[in-house]
């Protein structure tokens, strides 16, 4: 196993000490391990975010291998389990702790009231409504959420938006895959790409 | 006046938010409402009558992720 001596060299050789500081120290919460959660877990791990908190209760399976960050050798596994296996490669010296639980009103606060920052990154719309009204009415976390992701293309429209205080959504907003476009890899790491980013902004520019 | 993402909405003025959810074709399941910044609980649209001067944000949520 790689020394965490060389994993440190390796970050202060292209960052800042205080930037190392604040990402090693800030705790972020992701729930969902899908084609936006996976993907934004692991660009919060390179970045070097010190402690994560994953829910999902799902399993790896096979159509998750097109957008997902998961391949052959986690199918069957939780999510939880198998984005740890895929941290570990990344840095194993992160805190990361998981929960292979369905999300629901009565254990919101419960999870991730103790999170400042919250990505949403469900995939049913009904379930990522509910987790944000939630989040914003029973803890004081900051959410991220991920909205309009699905087919090809038009990669300008993902934006990211401030609706208030506590809340920024990214995506366009619209394009809906029950509306017969599939979801696809580079459109759904350009919105996770969106959420981590703004994940990171807020952590850096946290004074 | 009511305004209701952005719109001026004045025959909002009167309704609950559930009725209004309703006719403007919202799915309530996939929606979150904020109210002259307040976020309202689902349990609570009922019961929330939209009023003169309201500011309302609905933001509807699509499938993907």
């Amino acid at each position: 196993m790689i020394e965490k001596s060389v994993l440190d060299r390796a970050f202060d050789a292209r960052f800042a000490p205080e930037i190392k500081e604040k990402l090693a120290s800030a705790s972020v919460a992701v729930a969902g391990l899908g084609g936006l959660g996976s993907n934004i877990t692991l660009m919060l791990a390179r970045s070097g975010v010190g402690h994560l908190f994953l829910v999902d209760f799902d399993t790896v399976d096979p159509t998750n291998l097109n957008r997902q960050a998961y391949g052959i050798s986690h199918l069957g596994m939780p999510k939880t389990q198998a984005i740890k296996t895929l941290i570990d490669d990344i840095n194993p010296y992160l805190d990361v702790k998981t929960e292979c639980v369905k999300v629901t009103p009565a254990n919101v606060a419960e999870l991730f009231g103790a999170y400042p920052l919250v990505c949403e990154a469900f995939d049913k719309p009904d379930q990522k409504a509910m987790l944000v009204r939630e989040l914003l009415t029973q803890t004081a976390s900051t959410v991220v959420s991920g909205n309009g992701m699905a087919g090809f293309g038009n990669s300008n429209a993902v934006i990211t938006m401030q609706i208030n205080s506590r809340l920024y959504m990214c995506g366009d907003g619209s394009t809906d895959v029950g509306g017969g476009t599939g979801l696809m890899a580079p459109r759904v790491n350009i919105c996770a790409g969106h959420q981590a980013n703004k994940i990171i902004e807020l952590i850096l520019n946290k004074d | 006046m009511v305004v209701i993402n952005g719109e001026n909405a004045e025959n909002a003025s009167g309704l609950t938010l559930a009725q209004y959810i309703k006719n403007a074709g919202y799915n309530a399941e996939r929606i979150v409402v904020e109210k002259n910044l307040e976020i309202i609980c689902r349990a609570d649209y009922d019961k929330t009558v939209i009023s003169d001067g309201d500011s309302i944000e609905i933001l509807n949520f699509v499938g993907g992720g």
